[in-house]
């Protein structure tokens, strides 16, 4: 099991069964979004409460789930990374920080702008609220202290113990609605228990979420590979690669 | 088509949020793709500058 992991995350190998991975995530994310988007903005009920400023949900809820689940990947690739020693580990890492950073902005101002019109204010100091802020600081944190150090392997090794102590902040954003007061509302999906949502609402944000996590994983794999040539480009291996692509297109 | 842009009066809220989203999107898209184009330039023109010098080495 373990040697097989090893083999899969050679750089040879990893470069190989990435592209293939990436390009069926960038399809498949694609064709969830279409359908998502389709069921977010037309074939979807307004809430009897919220109205139609429940679609920002379809928006917000999965930009708040990509920007947790990126920074777990980060941790645990950090993991990897300081333990095994796995390059392509590190390369993995540092391609998604930019990613979730981006994501967990989102997942701020769209919750800004439902919480506006819904709780009539833009920006409320709970729990919730900091705790995701203070995620973005986490991945601009890591982000700067990658390119902050000159020697490359320290850089990815400061950067994987700053992610792993980090993940502290995630389970306070997940229960922060729960251990605190708060005008954020509760979580709709949990794993455990019947979702809290109507199907025709659950549909488009599940169809959502599942597009945004195939995204970023093409979005991720695309960075890593770029990252992977960039530093192996003396390798046999990137030499042939060159060879078979003279005169040819990008791949 | 009115009412759909319209939101119920919440247009602003709910179509700022989807452009925004678009613009993560776009802007995602955007950075594999310059990436990818930036390294392998530099690595085809590595490989021209190396059989370069090994022309010269051989007359």
């Amino acid at each position: 099991m373990w040697a097989w992991l090893h083999r899969l995350g050679s750089p040879k190998r990893f470069y190989g069964w990435s592209g293939a991975l990436a390009r069926w995530a960038g399809w498949g994310s694609l064709l969830l979004g279409v359908a998502g988007l389709y069921y977010a903005l037309f074939a979807s009920p307004p809430d009897y409460q919220q109205g139609e400023s429940v679609r920002i949900m379809y928006v917000h809820v999965p930009a708040a789930w990509l920007s947790m689940f990126i920074y777990m990947n980060i941790a645990f690739a950090s993991l990897i990374s300081l333990v095994w020693r796995m390059k392509v580990a590190d390369m993995f890492a540092a391609a998604s920080a930019p990613i979730g950073a981006w994501f967990t902005f989102l997942a701020l101002v769209t919750g800004s702008l439902w919480g506006k019109p819904m709780w009539g204010t833009w920006w409320i100091w709970d729990a919730r609220l900091t705790s995701e802020l203070i995620l973005l600081f986490l991945y601009l944190g890591y982000i700067g202290l990658l390119s902050a150090i000159e020697e490359r392997d320290t850089a990815a090794r400061a950067a994987a113990v700053l992610a792993l102590v980090g993940v502290v902040n995630i389970p306070i954003i997940h229960y922060s609605v729960e251990w605190w007061s708060t005008l954020h509302q509760g979580a709709t999906v949990t794993k455990f228990e019947k979702p809290s949502i109507a199907w025709t609402m659950l549909r488009p944000l599940l169809l959502m979420a599942l597009a945004s996590t195939l995204f970023y994983i093409m979005v991720a794999l695309r960075l890593a590979r770029a990252e992977l040539l960039r530093r192996e480009a003396d390798s046999t291996w990137v030499r042939e690669l060159i060879d078979g692509h003279q005169g040819g297109g990008n791949r | 088509m009115g009412d759909f842009l319209h939101m119920g009066g919440y247009a602003f809220y709910v179509w700022a949020s989807y452009l925004l989203g678009l613009i993560v999107v776009v802007v995602n898209l955007w950075q594999p793709r310059r990436a990818e184009r930036e390294v392998w330039r530099q690595l085809k023109r590595r490989r021209r500058n190396e059989e370069r010098m090994n022309e010269s080495e051989t007359p």
